[in-house]
């Protein structure tokens, strides 16, 4: 076991607990913009990270039965994201210990985790519709925040929302520039792939995916 | 057996998602944390702590020396030059439009001030000619003490956060106390019909 495998398996844990640390956390919740599009995603790539630890005998193997091409698990982290992305969460998660708890909890195990396990045996179809859904989302919430006139978080300003809104619409268009990329000269799944239907964790594949 | 065993894994997501997020939103109403303060407090109307306060003529007053009529209250800082000053205005002319029930002691306009180190009488009676009150009716005041003006924040769900430029940005709003010393209502500041309006009905009924 050499050291940089050490660190790729603890890179989760470490990550997850800096974030936590109180100078980061009210550092990254001063801003809309940093709650949105840094704290929320790095916690779930803290949960991403946490992959190797829970890798083995830990997991049942039928797990995967459970998650056939992933889509279990995406819909787990499409619908806790949903949850996050409201701006009463945001606003919440500032004001109520219990819900800033629940989010330092629910975005590494419930997006970060269940994503690290799904993506890879996810065929073409559910990477599809869920990249679609990201896009539209993105599109969908930046204009919101964009257009509104009035605060939809009462502890941030109106120009903060109003940044995370044209920052939303660019990496809407930036994912549907390279969905659209990969469509044409790329390909959208990781197959071949021999390990898909063996079980929870597939090795990981040569061939990079969108997800990385 | 994995396609059926994933469908049944995804639909207890499903249901488990929309739970949460029925839950999260007040079954679909508040999207934001400002609905769901005014949906809690339409539901559930709200005791008013006791805090002192002080008003523009230095005399000290609390919530339970305005039972018996209704009050609409509202939150500033007289520093405000945004919406604060037009919520001034909407007060001005909430008095002219409640002049009735004001002269019979029924209805009370306050407006509190969240930047009690700086707001003294002498600035909130400024703040009131400023924006054209003719003196009736309306008082403006500010707490006596941190710890009242926290538990007023608290009650009412007033949120300040500091502007950048040395102001604040705040949930502006007209909140409606009934004549039990309830918290009732929260509408939109600049709306004052609305806020005037839930007065009236009760006071006609």
């Amino acid at each position: 076991m050499n050291i940089s495998r050490d660190w790729k398996q603890w890179r989760g844990l470490a990550l997850w607990v800096v974030l936590a640390l109180p100078p980061v956390r009210h550092g990254l919740e001063a801003a809309m913009t940093l709650q949105m599009l840094v704290q929320i995603p790095s916690l779930a790539l803290a949960g991403w990270w946490l992959r190797p630890l829970l890798s083995g005998a830990h997991v049942p193997e039928s797990l995967s039965a459970w998650n056939r091409n992933g889509v279990s698990g995406i819909l787990l982290a499409s619908l806790t994201t949903m949850v996050w992305m409201l701006p009463r969460s945001m606003d919440a998660a500032l004001e109520v210990p219990w819900v800033e708890g629940a989010k330092f909890f629910s975005l590494p195990l419930l997006i970060g985790v269940p994503l690290a396990i799904s993506w890879p045996c996810a065929g073409f179809v559910a990477r599809g519709v869920f990249l679609a859904e990201v896009i539209a989302t993105a599109f969908r919430l930046g204009w919101l925040y964009f257009i509104s006139p009035v605060r939809l978080c009462s502890n941030y300003q109106l120009g903060d929302q109003q940044w995370l809104g044209r920052i939303l619409l660019v990496i809407g268009a930036s994912i549907f520039l390279l969905l659209a990329w990969k469509l044409l000269w790329g390909r959208l799944d990781s197959s071949p792939n021999p390990s898909r239907d063996n079980g929870i964790w597939p090795r990981p594949t040569r061939k990079r995916g969108l997800h990385e | 057996m994995s396609v059926l065993r994933t469908l049944l894994a995804s639909l207890l997501i499903v249901a488990a998602g929309v739970a949460t997020l029925a839950a999260a939103t007040d079954g679909f109403r508040a999207f934001t944390s400002e609905t769901a303060l005014r949906i809690s407090v339409r539901e559930h109307p709200r005791a008013l702590p006791p805090v002192a306060l002080q008003t523009v003529g230095g005399k000290s007053i609390d919530f339970a020396s305005l039972r018996g009529r209704w009050v609409l209250v509202d939150f500033i800082y007289t520093r405000c030059m945004t919406s604060c000053s037009v919520q001034g205005m909407e007060f001005a002319g909430l008095q002219t439009r409640l002049a009735g029930p004001i002269s019979d002691r029924k209805v009370k306009l306050l407006s509190i001030s969240f930047d009690p180190s700086h707001d003294g009488p002498r600035q909130l009676a400024a703040y009131q000619r400023r924006s054209g009150g003719s003196g009736a009716g309306w008082i403006a005041a500010r707490p006596t003490s941190r710890g009242g003006l926290e538990a007023l924040k608290r009650t009412f769900g007033v949120t300040v956060i500091p502007d950048g430029l040395g102001g604040y940005v705040h949930n502006a709003a007209i909140n409606v106390v009934d004549p039990h010393g309830r918290l009732v209502a929260i509408t939109d500041w600049n709306a004052p019909r609305q806020a005037a309006r839930d007065v009236l009905l009760d006071l006609a009924r």
